[in-house]
């Protein structure tokens, strides 16, 4: 009896502790960590394009692109983004609670190089942009913001415009000697990604080479806005391999706010007619599984946040199909209980017996839905649709583990404890349907 | 005492029945793989105006998409599957849209290349065989001590690829009718009803083994028999619970975990019938030698069913 009463005391501080875990920040941990679908947001897969890399130095540049691209995020100020490498060529960027995924993409997707065209006619008499190129060390070489120092910056004229700054390093510094000495009272066209760079009255920036430049330049005609992003991403760096997405998930973050409302609905109500089901049909055990089944709730989502387990959508429904299935662990003791009544033990005697005979069934077909969740958790990992599925996998691998311990170790204290009692003494509280021997 | 293995042969029955379904209904619809097994872009975009279904089909083809899904999932909410667009090509289709029919929000996107597709229709038809062989190890190591060991886990896989089978031809007729589509969340209930199942087979086979050890009586079809009818209690009131929490699902989660949760229903389910009719029977069948008897004994069924 003593034994019982300390675990059944363990078991009320360890209630207390996930209780209070779920509603005050713990360890750091403010609030429960949800998933994309949840809390809406991008999830985006990209294959690099290592063609044009040379042989060995493939890790070297996926690095150096997972890197450009952690710079290039947190220009938007996104929180806890996650950006990670897949197998030897994929990047997974993931982007929770942005509402701005059309720019997010954008900016990641940039080449993020400037190029500067001249201006020729053609034998047919058409004009056409080509690259400007200069010489540098008997090599032609084409003039791009690759020679910038990443240290450019935005400021203002004294009438208001809007420059952007930048300084040439020491090759650009001589092929941009060459190229503006030569075309000295021509355009300068400037190119972003292939395109022409708009200004902010929509039209291509293309400055007439008023002199010849060698150490620093600027670009005007921008929008403030757009100058400094600009700024931001040249500085960040260049991406050294071409990235093509090959998977993309963009959720809204209202439609993630909706399916948490309704999986709370789905809880509650699910929890609620489970306990009923199980107070109806086994009396008083039932009202101790009720018990265990709040006390289980509970510890599973102090569990999910302490860890913490990144809650989806999927996630969110194996703990509520865990709800119904955690209370199987009791309906095999129970019903093993109620067996063991009419055999004629005494309550005590049969209590023990439908623990220890249920346990070799509970063990057994446990363990084969962890089987389960272990094939699920590598199914997930191994594709790139991967979160709803180990979220799912993970999720219902705390739930059994959970409800195992629960089933066992709460309900057998709590029905211990009520054997002394005089409620024990009416035995048709254990059994809706008592043989008469 | 109920005699429930008595009446295997009308189980047996039963699943045949069901399995011909499965079979014309898989021929004639055919599953309707998702984007993640083919390929291409799925958009979910809400309106703010009423919107017809026809009017944004017919206006789907005016922009060139003639080959899309269109699925209406919520109020002016639609679900538009197209073959993959890229970013500026979603954008000139969500102006169109706009242009014609007023304010859209986008509230989903999804794009899947063809090679990912690929991978992960191979990793998921992996995962399922892989289930499937541990499960087949582990019963057998679990009942080593029985006789024929071996036995019990081939009875429990096939009963499992059998549930499998109903839910997918099932889903062959949903898709047919209500344009469901098999995608990752379908793979994820089909191994999680694997998973259940697997649970009450053992449950039932647990019991036969301490049976057969307190030796109840010589003949395995009685004690196949006390088994069943004394976990009978256990087995429905866990499928119950376990409705429960899945219809309170079904009733308040959108369509993105829809199929999932009807995979369940319709797997828990089955997975019952199999764990009680199939599983044990089977068992049975195979200690006696049986097979055969099941053919001859259709005739006397078909004038049963006459009579």
């Amino acid at each position: 009896m003593r034994r019982n009463t300390i675990v059944l005391f363990a078991i009320i501080a360890i209630f207390i502790f996930a209780l209070v875990s779920l509603f005050q920040p713990l360890f750091g941990r403010e609030e429960m960590r949800l998933g994309l679908d949840l809390r809406g947001g991008v999830h985006m897969v990209y294959r690099a394009d290592l063609t044009g890399i040379e042989k060995g130095k493939e890790t070297e540049a996926i690095d150096g692109a997972l890197a450009v691209i952690e710079r290039r995020i947190n220009i938007l100020g996104v929180t806890e983004p996650v950006i990670q490498k897949q197998g030897t060529d994929r990047i997974l960027v993931e982007l929770p609670g942005i509402s701005e995924a059309e720019r997010a993409k954008r900016l990641i997707g940039q080449t993020a190089l400037l190029e500067f065209r001249e201006r020729i006619t053609d034998q047919k008499g058409d004009e056409k942009w080509i690259p400007a190129t200069g010489t540098v060390n008997g090599q032609k070489k084409e003039l791009t913001s690759a020679y910038f120092k990443e240290n450019t910056y935005v400021t203002t004229d004294n009438f208001g415009g809007v420059l952007l700054i930048f300084e040439w390093n020491q090759e650009g510094s001589q092929l941009s000697g060459q190229i503006t000495e030569r075309l000295i009272g021509k355009p300068l066209g400037i190119y972003l990604s292939g395109e022409p760079l708009l200004g902010d009255d929509e039209k291509p920036i293309a400055p007439i080479v008023r002199s010849k430049i060698t150490d620093r330049g600027q670009i005007e005609g921008l929008s403030l806005d757009e100058a400094t992003e600009l700024s931001r991403l040249l500085n960040a760096g260049r991406i050294p391999v071409p990235l093509n997405p090959i998977y993309e998930q963009t959720v809204s973050p209202i439609l993630g706010a909706d399916f948490i409302d309704m999986s709370i609905k789905a809880g509650v109500i699910g929890i609620i007619l489970v306990m009923l089901f199980m107070i109806f049909y086994y009396r008083l055990p039932g009202v101790l599984a009720s018990l265990a089944l709040i006390f289980y709730g509970v510890l599973v989502l102090a569990i999910f946040k302490l860890i913490p387990v990144t809650l989806t959508l999927a996630g969110l429904g194996g703990f509520i199909l865990s709800l119904g299935m955690a209370v199987d662990a009791n309906v095999l003791i129970f019903e093993r209980l109620k067996e063991e009544l009419w055999a004629g033990r005494t309550l005590g005697a049969a209590i023990e017996a439908g623990f220890n005979r249920a346990w070799t069934a509970i063990w057994d077909s446990n363990f084969t839905t962890f089987i389960a969740c272990g094939i699920l958790y590598w199914l997930g990992s191994s594709v790139a649709a991967s979160a709803p599925v180990m979220g799912f996998a993970v999720t219902l691998f705390i739930g059994v583990a959970v409800s195992m311990f629960t089933a066992i170790v709460v309900t057998r204290t709590l029905m211990r404890l009520f054997i002394g009692t005089p409620l024990a003494e009416n035995r048709s509280l254990f059994t809706a349907y008592l043989r008469k021997e | 005492m109920f005699d429930i293995v008595g009446k295997r042969f009308w189980f047996f029955l039963i699943s045949v029945v069901f399995i011909l379904i499965g079979v014309i209904s898989l021929l004639v619809f055919g599953l309707k793989p998702s984007i993640e097994f083919t390929s291409g872009s799925m958009l979910t975009v809400d309106f703010e105006q009423k919107v017809a279904q026809s009017q944004l089909t017919a206006e789907l083809a005016n922009l060139g998409y003639s080959n899309v899904i269109i699925q209406r999932t919520g109020a002016g909410d639609y679900l538009i599957r197209t073959r993959e667009v890229n970013a500026d090509e979603k954008k000139q289709l969500e102006d169109a849209l706009s242009a014609k029919f007023g304010k859209l929000t986008e509230t989903q996107f999804d794009s899947v290349s063809p090679m990912i597709a690929a991978e992960t229709a191979k990793n998921a038809g992996i995962a399922i065989a892989i289930a499937s062989i541990g499960i087949l190890l582990y019963l057998t190591w679990a009942f080593r001590r029985m006789p024929h060991p071996v036995r019990y886990g081939t009875c429990a896989v096939i009963a499992l690829i059998h549930d499998a089978f109903i839910a997918l031809g099932i889903f062959a007729i949903l898709g047919g009718i209500l344009n469901r589509q098999v995608n990752l969340m379908f793979i994820t209930g089909i191994l999680t009803i694997i998973g259940y199942s697997v649970n009450n087979i053992v449950v039932i086979f647990d019991r036969i083994r301490e049976n057969l050890r307190l030796g109840v009586s010589p003949e395995f079809e009685i004690v196949v028999n006390n088994s069943l009818v004394e976990t009978l209690g256990r087995s429905l009131n866990t499928i119950i619970t376990t409705l429960i929490a899945v219809f309170a699902l079904m009733a308040f989660v959108g369509a993105t975990i829809q199929n999932f949760v009807v995979v369940l229903i319709i797997g828990l389910i089955a997975g019952t019938f199999d764990s009680i009719c199939i599983a044990p029977m089977l068992l049975i069948v195979w200690d006696k030698g049986e097979w055969h008897r099941f053919v001859n004994w259709l005739p006397f069924a078909a004038s049963r069913a006459k009579g």
